[in-house]
């Protein structure tokens, strides 16, 4: 057992480092460090920069275009990154689709859509949850009727992130309306630029847009957009459920967000001192810091299990939760930080390109808007009690 | 002891929750934050013609004879409105600090026409140094022939826009943080000299940054005594909280409501998820949450005019403690059970969340007044 | 609106406390005092002397030979009872069987068993749960079988607490094994002394000695002894349910208990100076001293509308559930504020005879077993899960 990295991971995190600032553009980090919406550009710039070195897929094996790293450079990569201040990986094309396709998918489909992936060519988004299909994941009614080689798409998918930029989207949609629920469900790709695909911005608490509802009516899809065989696309669905599991718990940016926490408890006035100096507040962040540290180790102690070639143990499942949980408690300590000055609205100010100025200090505005919209951590993804559940019944046998 | 509403409380409350029904349907509420002021002169009038705005004064200044209690009633039922119109800062504050502090003919200039509703006023503290401690002031006060001149900054001041005259805490003596040497001035909103820089807030009300540069007052702006301003304050914003108090037990008891007909509704798996035992605990918590927040409430009400000011200062802070811990919780977990429309700004439910989190931070959260509980406490 | 007690409520208050002050023994009040075990004759004495003023039966009406107290004398004689370090009162005849009797009792059984309750001359127990039973108490397998005048009552109970003690006990048994679960149980009263009847003690997590198992072998009851109507036993335990629900919460005994903590945390040292003036540890007094004025308000609220004719409402639900974990939470802090002294385990102590000498301060050795006993607090009389699960129900109609 040991804690410590050998020479070649040192010099491994040392590459990532100078990739990053020599290609994270200042203006991205900017906007990372100070708490800002990234615009489009943002991320697509970075994932491409990524994508010429050919580390955006960078949990893919070799064999379809991945670096094919072990688990410790994986780690390393995503603790360099966070600590550059690079915006997350959009996932759902590195993460969610794709290796959905290199799994299931044919070698056409292969060929057709990994490289638009690998590269960032291609934006893609999630199109799983209805209006009446959110938990309960199976009961969903989009329907597609094989009419000749296309299939003709009916229904509404909800919640989608980052769809209005999206160039593609993967659905789960129902081909066999008669199936029992999970049976009857395909794994469709759908090109956006398609007739009858319409996206409409759903507005969140905070005032900002991520998520859209996308109308599908009498949708054109080639049946050879299919991923996988006809009523197995769940099987796919479930696939990538597991596979997400891992990496959720965004540690990395927790860690860099205690950090930032410090940092604005450092710069805020308290009583003649600063924030810093008054032990109820700091004790508040030593708490958050150990548990971003309990829930590091069990994650790499989970790699390390699968750095041995076995698997995941019981002790990822409940990652997500614990992940979701500390991000959360982040966001409140940090606005409980800024104090009354969380109060002014100005979501102007979560842009980079505005001439406003601050009311307070810089860190100020994002404060409380982060606090609204870090509710959703616990909820997307599958909420955390739907995680209990799975933990549940899964490794407890409840 | 009795803890019963009198007929007239009954007959106040009625009323209060009827103006919230008739003026504060949720669509209703999205279109008054959305107008320039954030909120409607038609509702303060209305306030003012059901004697809302006099009704915790005395008789010889003007107002009916009520006090801490009448404040609950109606807070309680604007928080179940998510209500706009600036109650907080021109009665409670504004008002409390003039009827307590003021010279006869302060009151007779101030008082009448705020009770009519033709006043309005803002109470400007923090400064960006500030945090909770209402002593950390440094916007300076230095005399000025008969009068005085004002310069410094001001922030977070609740109703600036719309106020007719601000009151100013500022330094006349004393260093940094000091309690003695504080003084409050009554200072014309359009006083030449005063910048203000206005914005809404996370919870849709209306709030300035104020630039002192020079501001000239006379003698007569001074309210109550020179240098001696602590206590004042300090008292105006107890009592404050209080109401902020019976503001947050109605959100809590409206974001309740909402969850708990929401999770009797949404199906999920084929049946109500209210259906799924650990919603339904949850749930069982946010109403023992609610509970617990109106009966401190009440304490808080009960003693905040106690003649001994630690009994006071000690049910202020006791209440607020409690207000922060179960306004999260019930924020938070009225959000959760909504799934994704919970993070929406669609449904009523992120709207009472973000009232609920923004009360927190207002004149101290659940810490600092955890703090000064347990000082006092101790020092008892 | 008035918090201030009315004259009269001035002068009873004044009279119950010379009352408490000349009546309870001093032997008993320093046992209370200092948290040792009381044993059964000090019980009796206390509730006798409060017998012989008539003021055991505090909650009964006058009809029934209660005082009949007003909501406020209610609380007043509460709070300066346990200001007065008095003994709690043994519910079980009082609070339980009292009110079952005089509300579904015939003439006959209320001029039997009252008088004796009313002056603490007869001790009782409850026999409800089972070893297959506990949440789930319809379920209940104990079973009474007519034959001729006699119930033969065959089981065994269990979790009897006093049972030792005790010259009676109530007990729920199956007299219909046929019909649903509720509607075949009758309350039947049992004299201890029966033969067939074996008591065995259950020792706790504090290595003390309060609950018992119970055992029915062959057990000849008198058809007189069935309360209400046979198969009607559900209705007297779902009425005992809602006549506990008010006072459960202990609030008097737990703002006794914080004194005592406060007091504790005087005495304890911590780096040179008091532990009170170690301003986290009296935030935590200050939390949970705000829970119980939170707890107490919600009780006056109560008992204010109980004067002006109304029904206890959904507030009440949740005072047990807080009650019972504010409780724990005092042990708890307890504890804590005793630190490693709290380690060494002297049962012989926590008898008032005993002529060991204790391992640090006098109050140090309790700390621990209360911790441990007091985590029944959450279980017994219906765990707080079920009570979460009938306010669910019952208030919230889910
Ligand atoms: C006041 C302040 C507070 C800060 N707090 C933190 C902090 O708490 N943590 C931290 O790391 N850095 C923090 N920073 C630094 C930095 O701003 C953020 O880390 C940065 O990465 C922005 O994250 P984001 O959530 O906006 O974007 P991303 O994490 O890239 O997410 C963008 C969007 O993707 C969607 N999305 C994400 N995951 C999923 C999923 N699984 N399924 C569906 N949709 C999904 C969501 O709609 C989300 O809004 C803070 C900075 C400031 C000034
Ligand atoms: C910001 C954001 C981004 C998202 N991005 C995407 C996206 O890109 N693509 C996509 O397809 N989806 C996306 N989602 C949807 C997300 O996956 C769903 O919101 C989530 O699965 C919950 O579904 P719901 O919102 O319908 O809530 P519901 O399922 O209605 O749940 C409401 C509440 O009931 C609880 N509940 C439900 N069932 C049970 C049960 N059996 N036991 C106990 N509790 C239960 C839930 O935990 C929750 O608290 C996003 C959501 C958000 C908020
Ligand atoms: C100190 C002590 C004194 C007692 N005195 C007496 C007495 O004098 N007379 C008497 O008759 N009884 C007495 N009891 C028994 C007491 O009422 C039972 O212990 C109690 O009802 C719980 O039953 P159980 O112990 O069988 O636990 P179980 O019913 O087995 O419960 C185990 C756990 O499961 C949970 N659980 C069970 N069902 C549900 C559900 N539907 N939903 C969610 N959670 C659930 C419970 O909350 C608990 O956490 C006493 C108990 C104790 C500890």
């Amino acid at each position: 057992m040991d804690l410590a990295l050998k020479p070649e991971h040192k010099a491994f995190a040392d590459d990532v480092r100078a990739f990053a600032r020599a290609n994270l553009s200042p203006a991205t980090k900017a906007k990372t460090f100070s708490g800002k919406h990234y615009d489009k550009d943002d991320h697509i710039q970075w994932q491409k920069a990524l994508g010429r070195q050919g580390w955006l897929a960078y949990t893919w094996p070799k064999k379809y275009g991945g670096p094919g790293w072990d688990v410790t450079q994986r780690f390393l990569f995503e603790n360099v990154l966070a600590e550059e201040g690079a915006p997350r990986i959009i996932p759902f094309g590195p993460k969610m689709v794709g290796p959905v396709i290199y799994t299931f998918g044919s070698d056409e489909q292969k060929e057709r859509f990994l490289p638009g992936i690998r590269s960032s060519e291609v934006s893609w988004c999630q199109g799983y949850s209805e209006p009446g299909a959110g938990s309960d994941l199976a009961s969903l009614r989009t329907k597609a009727v094989r009419e000749g080689d296309h299939y003709i798409v009916n229904g509404q998918k909800t919640w989608t992130s980052f769809a209005h930029w999206g160039d593609w989207i993967f659905c789960l949609v129902r081909t066999s309306p008669e199936a029992k629920a999970q049976e009857g469900i395909s794994f469709l790709l759908i090109d956006m630029k398609t007739p009858g695909v319409t996206v409409r911005p759903i507005v969140m608490l905070d005032g900002a847009h991520h998520v859209n509802d996308v109308f599908l009516d009498n949708v054109k899809v080639p049946v050879a957009n299919r991923i996988g065989k006809e009523g197995e696309g769940w099987t796919c669905a479930k696939f990538l459920l597991a596979n997400e599991r891992l990496g959720i718990a965004e540690v990395p940016s927790s860690k860099r967000g205690v950090r930032s926490l410090r940092d604005i408890a450092r710069a805020e006035p308290a009583n003649g001192a600063t924030l810093a100096d008054d032990p109820a507040f700091t004790a508040q962040i030593a708490d958050l810091d150990l548990q971003v540290q309990a829930l590091e180790m069990s994650e790499l102690r989970a790699l390390s299990t699968m750095a041995l070639g076995g698997a995941p143990g019981p002790e990822v499942s409940s990652l997500k939760i614990r992940g979701s949980e500390i991000q959360q408690r982040i966001t409140e300590l940090t606005m409980e930080a800024v104090g009354e000055y969380a109060a002014p609205y100005q979501p102007g100010m979560l842009f980079q390109d505005t001439n406003e100025t601050p009311v307070g200090p810089d860190h100020a505005p994002p404060a409380a808007p982060r606090y609204f919209n870090f509710r959703k951590t616990s909820i997307y993804g599958g909420s955390n009690e739907i995680q209990k559940n799975i933990v549940s019944k899964m490794v407890l046998g409840l | 002891m009795d803890l019963s509403l009198s007929d007239e409380q009954k007959q106040l409350q009625d009323a209060a929750e009827r103006f919230v029904r008739d003026k504060y349907a949720f669509e209703n509420r999205r279109k008054i934050a959305a107008t320039e002021k954030g909120w409607l002169t038609e509702n303060w009038a209305q306030m003012a013609e059901l004697g809302w705005l006099g009704m915790a004064f005395s008789e010889e200044d003007g107002g009916y004879g009520g006090g801490p209690i009448e404040t609950m009633i109606v807070m309680e039922q604007f928080g179940k409105g998510l209500v706009l119109e600036p109650f907080l800062p021109t009665v409670v504050l504004g008002g409390g600090m003039i009827a307590k502090a003021g010279s006869k003919a302060q009151k007779e200039a101030l008082l009448p026409p705020m009770i009519e509703g033709k006043k309005q006023f803002a109470f400007a503290w923090l400064e960006r140094q500030s945090r909770y401690n209402l002593a950390d002031v440094s916007l300076k006060a230095t005399k000025e022939g008969n009068g005085w001149s004002l310069s410094g900054h001001k922030g977070v001041v609740y109703n600036a826009p719309s106020a007719d005259h601000i009151i100013v805490l500022a330094r006349t003596s004393g260093s940094a943080r000091e309690e003695k040497g504080l003084t409050l001035f009554v200072v014309d909103a359009k006083a030449k000299g005063i910048t203000r820089r206005d914005y809404p807030t996370q919870d849709a009300l209306r709030a300035s940054e104020l630039t002192f540069d020079k501001v000239s007052v006379g003698a007569d702006a001074v309210l109550g005594k020179v240098d001696d301003a602590f206590g004042v304050v300090e008292d105006a914003v107890d009592h404050a909280i209080v109401a902020l108090c019976a503001e947050a037990t109605g959100c809590m008891d409206a974001i309740n409501a909402a969850t708990l007909e929401y999770i009797k509704t949404r199906k999920q798996f084929g049946v109500p998820i209210g259906k799924f035992q650990v919603l339904q605990h949850r749930m069982v918590d946010c109403f023992t949450n609610a509970q617990e927040a109106r009966s401190m409430t009440l304490m808080a009400s009960l003693k905040i005019d106690d003649k001994d000011s630690v009994v006071r200062r000690k049910a202020a802070s006791g209440a607020k403690v409690q207000i922060g811990k179960s306004g999260k919780f019930c924020g938070q977990s009225a959000v959760q059970m909504h799934g994704g429309m919970g993070v929406t700004d669609e449904l009523s439910v992120s709207h009472y969340f973000k009232r609920l989190t923004m009360i927190d931070l207002m004149f101290g959260n659940q810490q600092h007044h955890l703090t000064r509980y347990s000082n006092l406490a101790m020092a008892a | 609106m008035d918090l201030a007690f009315t004259p009269e409520e001035q002068k009873f208050s004044d009279e119950v406390r010379a009352f408490v002050r000349a009546n309870l023994a001093t032997d008993i009040r320093d046992k209370v005092k200092n948290g040792k075990h009381l044993i059964r004759d000090d019980y009796m004495r206390w509730q006798q002397a409060l017998g012989k003023q008539g003021w055991l039966v505090y909650t009964w009406p006058k009809k029934h030979g209660g005082p009949g107290f007003t909501p406020a004398e209610r609380y007043i004689f509460e709070n300066i009872c346990a200001e007065e370090y008095a003994p709690g009162i043994i519910p079980f005849g009082t609070k339980m069987v009292g009110p079952v009797i005089y509300t579904f009792g015939n003439d006959e059984q209320k001029a039997k068993y009252l008088e004796p309750i009313r002056k603490s001359t007869v001790w009782w127990c409850q026999g409800y749960s089972e070893p297959g039973s506990g949440s789930d108490l319809a379920s209940l397998r104990t079973k009474a079988e007519k034959q001729g005048d006699h119930y033969i009552v065959n089981g065994s109970k269990t979790w009897n607490t006093m049972g030792h003690w005790a010259d009676w006990i109530f007990c729920l048994v199956r007299t219909d094994p046929k019909a649903k679960p509720q509607e075949g149980i009758s309350f039947l009263l049992i004299d201890m002394k029966t033969p067939g009847i074996t008591v065995k003690p259950i020792i706790m997590a504090d290595g003390g000695h309060e609950v018992n198992e119970v055992f029915f072998d062959n057990v000849k009851v008198p058809l007189t002894n069935l309360i209400g109507k046979e198969n009607e036993g559900w209705t007297c335990a779902k009425f005992l349910l809602a006549n506990e629900r008010l006072g459960i919460a202990a609030v008097p005994q737990s703002k006794r208990g914080v004194a005592a903590l406060k007091d504790i945390a005087r005495a304890e040292q911590d780096n040179g100076k008091p532990l009170i003036e170690n301003q986290s540890f009296a935030e935590k007094i200050a939390d949970l001293e705000i829970q119980v004025t939170a707890l107490e308000y919600t009780e006056l609220r109560v008992l204010s509308s109980m004067a002006h004719g109304g029904q206890p409402g959904p507030e009440v639900s949740g005072l047990k559930v807080r009650g019972s974990e504010i409780q724990q939470r005092i042990t708890e802090l307890t504890m804590e504020a005793v630190g490693e002294y709290a380690a060494p385990y002297l049962p012989g102590l926590l008898w008032q005879g005993s002529n060991e000498e204790p391992v640090g301060p006098a109050y140090a050795h309790l700390a621990a077993p209360r911790y441990f006993n007091t985590r029944k607090t959450t279980i017994y009389g219906g765990s707080n899960e079920i009570q979460k699960g009938i306010i669910s129900k019952m208030v919230l109609g889910l």
